[in-house]
């Protein structure tokens, strides 16, 4: 009995202010999703499935699907140059391996906002690129890559990149070396190996860096925001105009509640998967 | 068996920058014979294999098999497989997947393919498991899925790296009879890599005892046994009683005890080695034996099928060990603190100068 | 040793020039004279000499400096306690779902639900409102942190300084703090950073008045004027700042373990 008092003074403060604070603004939006918009904006208490059935109208489908776009490609791009890199990592010597990392993290642990604009810097129609690129006269007019879908990929990629390549080493160290050795002791080239062992066995990795990209990409705010300049619009965007400029609060929670589920249905699934993996993988324990 | 050599190494040295991991070892390996490499951890051993799997190149040195040079080519293009210690079974690929990677790698036509896994899954009772993953099998199928996975390549010599450290004392002992028939069955060379002496007296042919980088002795068990080279030999494998002495003629002279009889000439410093087996318990003096002392016995470790008995003799540091039946008669009432008689025969002994 | 072949070696080369580039060309370019992106106009400190001549950064600096102290100090106690909390019960994928949640659900998200929820209990908003908000996130950062800590932790260690006659109390003092205290160092240092630089929440939950700005909310309404010099300035003191600070934790992690 003492060591259950103890537990539940242990959790006391820090479970009532998620409680408070985290749990019932959460379910306060799930309420208002159902509830309709005022004249003058405001919440009025009436049951409404509208909200939902507005999310499905062609204008939001195509916001959805620009966002998923986005997110996948975001997704894609940071495995693209992140395996890679966090391979030879893991093929550094040993002494270099957590410097290297290091260094790998270390811009996360400045400003969001400083590093998103310092893209806007290289980007923009008189920036480094466009300057540097028209100087070496290789183009005549500035290229439009700020304020595009692509801009915004690149600053996406620029932040998460970090985390898939932690991902992605770390599932590389897992590696038994003696199962890289056994494949090549069977006669297997290294770029056989690579293709029915290594990449196979890292799936986890692969997997957990992607979904994590994207998850965070799609409901992403400020990139699109700053990146996209209003030019291309993100569901974080319009849920930001719901709340401010067309103050449809409803309206608002329920693009909220929609996106939440579909991360939802991600985290879930890469769960589930890396659980049956690691299952499998038991036997190198 | 044949004394044809397969794998034939000369004067092979690694270095690790500065540390010199293997001095110059020379050692012949045979056709068709069951050849042990042991030692304790650190001697170097597993660098071996790991040169001969190809996993290492040597600094220097020279390897053939069967009488073409084989260091440079990568491991993937030699004959010779490897059974590794944590089995490094592939965990997202089936049993029978497992053991056909190999033949698929070599890129032989599918019926060959099937026949041979089909073959080698029954040699090793894993046919029933065929579809099952790595971590459905218990330690000792996964062992023989290795073993499997490596003999249906035929090599000219298998490598094992500890291939039983991972399993429980009753199923390595079932495993070691395994490991014997299958080799005798296949007629392929096996060279084990051990740490386990008691393994390699039981499983092997011939075994090279190394210590630091170096080979100390290369022989039969029963030469290992009987008739060790050096203080180091004598201590690692089996038990022993060392005396520290000086010899001249036929005698040790020990201090504290005197004179040890043997029949081995040497002179100077010297070790007598008498193995506990050989020396005869008695609570009076027997002059059947040439060497014949009173102790007292400071412990007894009961061991079911026999015991050690822990006499300490005049002047000695260390007790001497005795090992005597346990149904021996007269041993029944043999107890701590009763003054005792140590008996053996100077020819049982041996006189080591290393 | 098995090694990297030359493409392997460019690739995480260029990884790490795409990870810095734009860091060291934002660097580069706040030292630069003619406050133009292509022409360098040789070194200058103009534009750290206007940066601090404007009175306006000393607010919205001492706001967030406190906002993240005083959310980080909360937060990095609360965290710990329900790390070891949770430890000791029964695992259940439920708490580790509300505990992961602040951690993934878009800041957009949260900011919102926030903003009603502060509105429709009508709680006046300024500085306090934000921290309460920071904390939240913080105390997902710290929890996850130290309960990894304590994953790998002996739950005999407790036992035997038990066993050795040690109150709980004491216990927790010489045996389990000192343990876990590297995870706790840790969470507290993600928790000021993410206090630091977050953004989207505050704006939400500043409230109308200005006296509320931090230094990110700042640095939003200055970007969106487009690129200027001082920006650049700016950036450049708050990226050497995280970077000493990330360095001296570090050490500081590092002389722990020794």
């Amino acid at each position: 009995m003492k060591s259950r008092a103890t537990n539940f003074l242990l959790i006391l403060p820090g479970a009532a202010w998620l409680g408070v604070f985290l749990l019932l603004p959460c379910s306060l939006v799930l309420a208002y999703a159902f509830m309709t918009r005022g004249v003058y904006g405001g919440v009025v208490p009436t049951f409404s499935l509208d909200n939902f059935v507005r999310v499905f109208d062609a204008v939001y489908i195509e916001i959805f699907l620009t966002s998923a776009r986005i997110a996948l490609l975001a997704a894609l791009v940071s495995l693209v140059i992140g395996y890679p890199a966090a391979y030879a990592i893991s093929r550094l010597p040993g002494t270099w391996q957590l410097p290297a990392l290091f260094f790998v993290i270390l811009p996360f642990w400045s400003n969001y906002l400083i590093r998103t604009y310092a893209w806007i810097v290289l980007l923009n129609r008189t920036g480094v690129i466009n300057e540097g690129l028209r100087g070496l006269g290789i183009i005549d007019a500035p290229l439009d890559i700020l304020y595009t879908e692509s801009a915004i990929v690149v600053g996406l990629v620029y932040n998460y990149l970090p985390f898939v390549i932690l991902s992605v080493f770390s599932s590389i160290q897992r590696l038994n070396p003696e199962v890289l050795e056994a494949s090549e002791d069977l006669g297997a080239a290294p770029w056989r190996t690579f293709l029915r062992v290594t990449l196979p066995l890292t799936m986890p990795g692969v997997v957990a860096g992607g979904v994590f990209v994207f998850v965070l990409s799609i409901g992403n705010f400020i990139t699109p925001n700053l990146l996209g300049g209003g030019q291309v619009k993100m569901v974080g965007n319009v849920i930001y105009d719901q709340f401010t400029s067309a103050r449809d609060w409803p309206f608002g929670a329920a693009l909220s509640l929609s996106l939440i589920a579909i991360m939802m249905v991600l985290l879930v699934i890469q769960t589930t998967l890396s659980h049956r993996i690691r299952k499998i993988e038991k036997v190198e324990a | 068996m044949s004394t044809t050599p397969v794998i034939q190494m000369k004067d092979i040295v690694l270095n690790y920058g500065a540390l010199t991991v293997l001095h110059g070892i020379s050692v012949d390996f045979n056709e068709g014979e069951f050849f042990a490499l042991l030692g304790p951890s650190g001697c170097g051993k597993t660098s071996l294999l790991r040169i001969m799997a190809g996993f290492a190149d040597p600094t220097s040195g020279q390897m053939l098999l069967d009488g073409k040079d084989l260091i440079g080519i990568p491991a993937r293009r030699r004959p010779v497989n490897m059974m590794f210690q944590s089995y490094a079974l592939f965990p997202h690929l089936s049993v029978e997947q497992n053991v056909r990677y190999g033949l698929e790698m070599a890129r032989l036509p599918a019926d060959e393919i099937r026949q041979r896994v089909g073959a080698i899954l029954e040699t090793t009772h894993l046919t029933d498991y065929a579809r099952r993953k790595p971590n459905q099998l218990s330690g000792g199928q996964r062992q023989r899925v290795a073993l499997a996975r490596a003999l249906v390549m035929r090599p000219r010599v298998l490598l094992l790296d500890e291939p039983l450290g991972a399993l429980d004392k009753k199923l390595r002992e079932v495993m070691q009879l395994e490991l014997k028939r299958l080799q005798h069955e296949m007629g392929i060379t096996f060279i084990i890599v051990t740490h386990d002496q008691e393994e390699a007296l039981v499983m092997a042919d011939r075994i090279a005892l190394m210590r630091a980088g170096q080979i100390e002795q290369i022989g039969t068990p029963a030469e290992l046994y009987e008739m060790p080279v050096s203080r180091f030999v004598a201590d690692f494998v089996g038990k022993t009683n060392f005396f520290e002495g000086v010899a001249s003629g036929g005698k040790v002279s020990v201090a504290g005890l005197g004179e040890l009889t043997s029949t081995l000439p040497a002179s100077g410093a010297v070790a007598y080695s008498i193995r506990p087996e050989r020396i005869c318990v008695a609570p009076a003096k027997n002059d059947a034996f040439e060497n014949c002392f009173q102790g007292v016995i400071e412990e007894v470790a009961y061991h079911g099928q026999d015991q050690h008995i822990l006499v300490r003799l005049a002047g000695q540091t260390e007790p001497t060990i005795a090992r005597v039946g346990a149904q021996q008669p007269g041993t029944r009432d043999i107890g701590v603190g009763a003054p005792v008689w140590l008996g053996w025969n100077g020819a049982d002994a041996r006189v080591l100068t290393r | 040793m098995r090694r990297n072949s030359l493409p392997l070696t460019l690739h995480l080369l260029l990884t790490f020039l795409f990870l810095y580039g734009p860091i060291v060309v934002l660097v580069v370019l706040s030292f630069n004279a003619s406050g133009l992106p292509t022409v360098w106009g040789g070194f200058s400190l103009k534009w750290y000499a206007t940066l601090f001549a404007n009175k306006k950064m000393l607010y919205p600096t001492l706001n967030t400096v406190v906002v993240a102290t005083v959310a980080t100090l909360v937060a990095t106690v609360f965290g710990t306690l329900l790390a070891m909390g949770i430890e000791r019960m029964r695992p259940s994928a439920k708490i580790d779902a509300i505990l992961f949640m602040p951690m993934i659900i878009p800041d957009i998200v949260f900011a919102v639900a926030l903003l009603g929820f502060y509105t429709a209990i009508k709680f006046t908003l300024g500085l306090h409102s934000i921290i309460i908000a920071h904390i939240v996130f913080c105390i997902a950062f710290v929890c996850a942190v130290v309960r990894t800590r304590l994953n790998g932790f002996d739950h005999a260690l407790v036992e035997a300084s038990i066993d050795l006659g040690a109150s709980r109390l004491t216990t927790f003092r010489r045996v389990t703090l000192p343990i876990i205290a590297p995870g706790v160092v840790a969470g507290a240092m993600i928790s000021f950073t993410l206090s630091f630089d977050e953004f989207v929440i505050a704006f939400f939950t500043a409230g109308p008045s200005s006296s509320s700005q931090t230094l990110p909310m700042l640095i939003y309404s200055m970007i969106r004027f487009g690129v200027t010099p001082e920006i650049n300035a700016l950036g450049t003191c708050i990226i050497g700042f995280s970077f000493l600070l990330v360095l001296l934790a570090q050490r500081f992690n590092r002389q722990g373990t020794n």
